[in-house]
C-alpha cells in the first residue's frame, strides 16, 4: 500500500471561497479548533489556577484588550503611543462615577467606557489630520500632560487619588467579566475588520488619499476607529479601578502605553488574535521573571528582542502559517 | 447645451510660494463633452485637476459645477456631487486584492446615494466593473494582490475605481501614459462607452494621437496659462502651441 502526504486544508479550501463545504467531523474540527481552543481555554483557566495566577490572568486580559485597542488604531494607520490616555480616562471616569455619584461598579464600568471613548476622541480630534510619527508624538504627550494637570490643580484627589471605590461583587465576577469582554472584543472586532467597513479602515492606512478620492470622509472613519479603541482602553481602566478600589495618577503611566504595543508586535500586528497571544505570553513571562529580582527587566527585554528577531512577522502569523500547512498521510489507490 | 455648462472654471489662480502654477485659467465644459487638457511637462495640467477635484485650494477664482460654487470644497464632498478623478501616479491599495480595491469606492456615500440603500454583494459588483475595464474574468487576475499587478492593470484598476463612483464628470489624469499601444487600444472602447452613457470627461494626455481621435475639444496649457483652445487639429496649427511643444521659433 503506497502512502503520500496531503495537506489537511486542501480539500476544504478547494471547494469554495468563503463558503465551506465540510464532509467530516475532522474537517469541522480543523476549522473550529483555532476559535474553540482559546475560547474554552480562557473560560476554563480560572477554575484550575490558584489565587495568584488568577490575578495574572486578569492582568493578561487587560493588557490583551489594550493591545487589541492599539491594533485597531494601527490597522487604521494611527500608531498610538498613548493607550495610557484611554486607560487613565476610563479609570478616572469610573472612579468619579462611583466615588461621587455612587454608581454601582457594574454600571459605572460600561458608562465610563463610553465616556472615556468620547473624551479621548474629542481630545484627539484636532490631531486626526496628523500622520505617522506626528500623531504618535501627540498621543504620547497627552497622558503625561494630564498627570501634571492633576498634580498641579489637585483635582480628583490630586496626588492622593480617589480611594474607597467599590469593588466588583466577587473575584469570579471580576474574572469572567473581563474574560468575556476579551473574547467578545477579539471575535467581534475581528469580524468587524474583515467586513467592508473594516476594509475601509485598513484602506486608510494603505493609502488615505485614494480613500478620500473615493468620496469617503476619512476623518469621520478615523474618529470612529478612535472611539472604538478609546472605549476599549477606557473599559480596561474603569475595570482596574474597581479591582484596585483606587484610582490615582499612575493610571496614566507609560506602562499602559508601551506594554500593549510590545504585546501586539510580538504576537503579530494586524490580527487582534496576535495581540491577545502576545499579551498571553508577555504578562506571565514578566511574572515568572519576578523571582530573579533586579535583572528582571534585562531578561524581559532580552526575550522581547529574541521574539522580534526570530519571528519578525509575529508569533501568531507564524502559527497561522504552520496550521495551514498541517498534513496527514493518505493511502494512494 | 440649453441648461448651461456642467463645469465652469472662472479665472483660476494658484501659486505655491513664489511659483505661479496656474494663472487666470478659464474654460467651460458642456454636458457630454470630452475635453483634452494638454501641454508640456510642468505646465499645470495636474494642478488644474487638483483644483477642480478639491485636493488643492485655489488662491483666487471660482469653480462652478452645475451652477453651484464648489471652490474650496473638500475632495470627498466634490466626489459626492459626481466628479471623480484618477491619479497619474496610480494609488491602489497595495495590501488588497484588485477586486477588494473596488470595495472602497463602492462603500462611499456617493454610491449609496445613487443606488439607494444597500448595494447587496459588493464583491460581485466589483468583479463586473473590473471585467468592463479589461480584467478578464477567467484569468483570476482580479483576485491577485494589487502589489503584484503590472502597470497596465493598475491603470485599469484606477479607471475602474473612478467609474465605480458613477460620476457625471470623469477626470482622467494621464490614463494612457506607461501603457503599450495594445493596452491603449483596449481602453479606448471603455472611454467611448462612457461617452455614450452621457458622461462628461476631461482627459489629460501626452499621447496626443490617441487623444485627438476621441476628443471634441482641447485646451492647451503652458506655464500655467491657457495658450490655445479649440478643435484638436486647429489648435495644433497655432504658433504658440508649436512653440510650446516643439520649442522651435516658427
Amino acid at each position: 500500500m503506497e502512502r503520500r502526504l496531503e495537506r489537511i486544508d486542501r480539500g476544504i479550501k478547494a471547494r469554495a471561497s468563503g463558503v465551506f463545504a465540510l464532509s467530516s467531523w475532522r474537517e469541522m474540527l480543523y476549522l473550529s479548533a483555532p476559535r474553540l481552543i482559546p475560547a474554552l481555554g480562557f473560560l476554563l483557566l480560572p477554575l484550575v489556577l490558584d489565587n495568584y495566577w488568577q490575578k495574572v490572568l486578569l492582568s493578561m486580559a487587560v493588557f490583551a484588550l489594550l493591545a487589541i485597542s492599539w491594533d485597531i488604531l494601527a490597522q487604521t494607520g494611527m500608531i498610538s503611543l498613548g493607550q495610557g490616555l484611554f486607560f487613565g480616562l476610563g479609570a478616572y471616569c469610573s472612579g468619579i462615577l462611583n466615588h461621587s455619584l455612587g454608581l454601582h461598579p457594574l454600571l459605572a464600568v460600561p458608562v465610563a467606557a463610553i465616556l472615556g471613548g468620547v473624551i479621548s476622541t474629542v481630545v484627539l480630534l484636532p490631531v486626526l489630520r496628523l500622520r505617522g510619527v506626528y500623531f504618535s508624538m501627540v498621543t504620547l504627550i497627552i497622558p503625561l500632560m494630564l498627570i501634571r494637570i492633576i498634580e498641579a490643580t489637585k483635582i480628583f484627589g490630586g496626588t492622593e487619588g480617589l480611594s474607597g471605590i467599590a469593588p466588583l461583587p466577587s473575584k469570579w465576577v471580576e474574572l469572567y467579566f473581563i474574560l468575556s469582554v476579551l473574547l467578545a472584543a477579539l471575535f467581534g472586532f475581528r469580524r468587524m475588520l474583515s467586513s467592508d467597513y473594516g476594509l475601509v479602515l485598513k484602506a486608510i492606512k494603505d493609502n488615505d488619499l485614494s480613500v478620500i478620492n473615493a468620496g469617503i470622509n476619512i476623518y469621520w472613519y478615523k474618529a470612529q476607529a478612535l472611539f472604538i479603541a478609546g472605549s476599549l482602553g477606557a473599559l480596561c481602566g474603569a475595570f482596574m479601578t474597581h479591582v484596585y478600589m483606587f484610582v490615582g495618577m499612575p493610571v496614566f503611566a507609560l506602562d499602559y502605553s508601551i506594554l500593549p504595543i510590545a504585546a501586539a508586535v510580538v504576537g503579530g500586528p494586524g490580527t487582534l488574535a496576535g495581540a491577545t497571544l502576545g499579551a498571553a505570553i508577555l504578562v506571565p513571562l514578566s511574572e515568572i521573571l519576578r523571582g530573579i529580582g533586579g535583572l528582571r527587566i534585562v531578561f524581559y527585554g532580552y526575550f522581547l528582542v529574541v521574539f522580534i528577531v526570530v519571528l519578525p512577522e509575529g508569533i501568531f502569523h507564524y502559527i497561522e502559517r504552520k496550521y495551514h500547512q498541517f498534513d496527514r498521510w493518505v493511502e494512494v489507490e | 447645451m440649453a441648461e448651461g455648462p456642467i463645469l465652469k472654471v472662472d479665472r483660476l489662480y494658484k501659486h505655491f510660494g513664489g511659483v505661479q502654477a496656474i494663472t487666470e485659467l478659464s474654460f467651460e465644459l458642456a454636458e457630454g463633452e470630452l475635453l483634452g487638457l494638454i501641454g508640456p511637462n510642468g505646465s499645470g495640467k495636474t494642478t488644474a485637476v487638483n483644483l477642480i477635484s478639491g485636493f488643492v485650494k485655489p488662491s483666487r477664482g471660482a469653480i462652478i459645477y452645475r451652477g453651484r460654487d464648489i471652490t474650496g470644497l473638500a475632495p470627498y464632498a466634490v466626489v459626492r456631487l459626481g466628479i471623480a478623478r484618477t491619479f497619474q501616479m496610480v494609488k491602489p491599495f497595495y495590501q488588497l486584492p484588485a477586486y477588494k480595491n473596488m470595495i472602497i469606492p463602492l462603500y462611499s456615500p456617493r454610491v449609496k446615494q445613487m443606488i439607494g440603500g444597500r448595494y447587496g454583494d459588493r464583491d460581485a459588483v466589483a468583479l463586473d466593473l473590473l471585467e468592463e475595464v479589461g480584467f478578464e474574468r477567467d484569468s483570476q487576475v482580479a483576485y491577485k494582490s494589487a502589489s503584484v499587478l503590472p502597470q497596465g492593470y493598475l491603470k485599469r484598476l484606477e479607471l475602474a475605481k473612478a467609474i465605480a463612483l458613477k460620476p457625471d464628470l470623469l477626470i482622467l489624469d494621464e490614463l494612457f501614459s506607461g501603457l503599450s499601444l495594445a493596452e491603449v487600444a483596449s481602453i479606448v472602447p471603455v472611454i467611448e462607452k462612457l461617452r455614450k452613457e452621457g458622461k462628461t470627461i476631461i482627459m489629460i494626455e501626452h499621447r496626443l494621437k490617441e487623444l485627438f481621435r476621441i476628443a471634441d475639444r482641447v485646451v492647451v496649457l503652458n506655464y500655467g496659462m491657457k495658450i490655445a483652445e479649440g478643435k484638436p487639429e486647429q489648435v495644433m496649427e497655432t504658433e504658440e502651441v508649436k512653440k510650446a511643444y516643439l520649442g522651435v521659433e516658427v
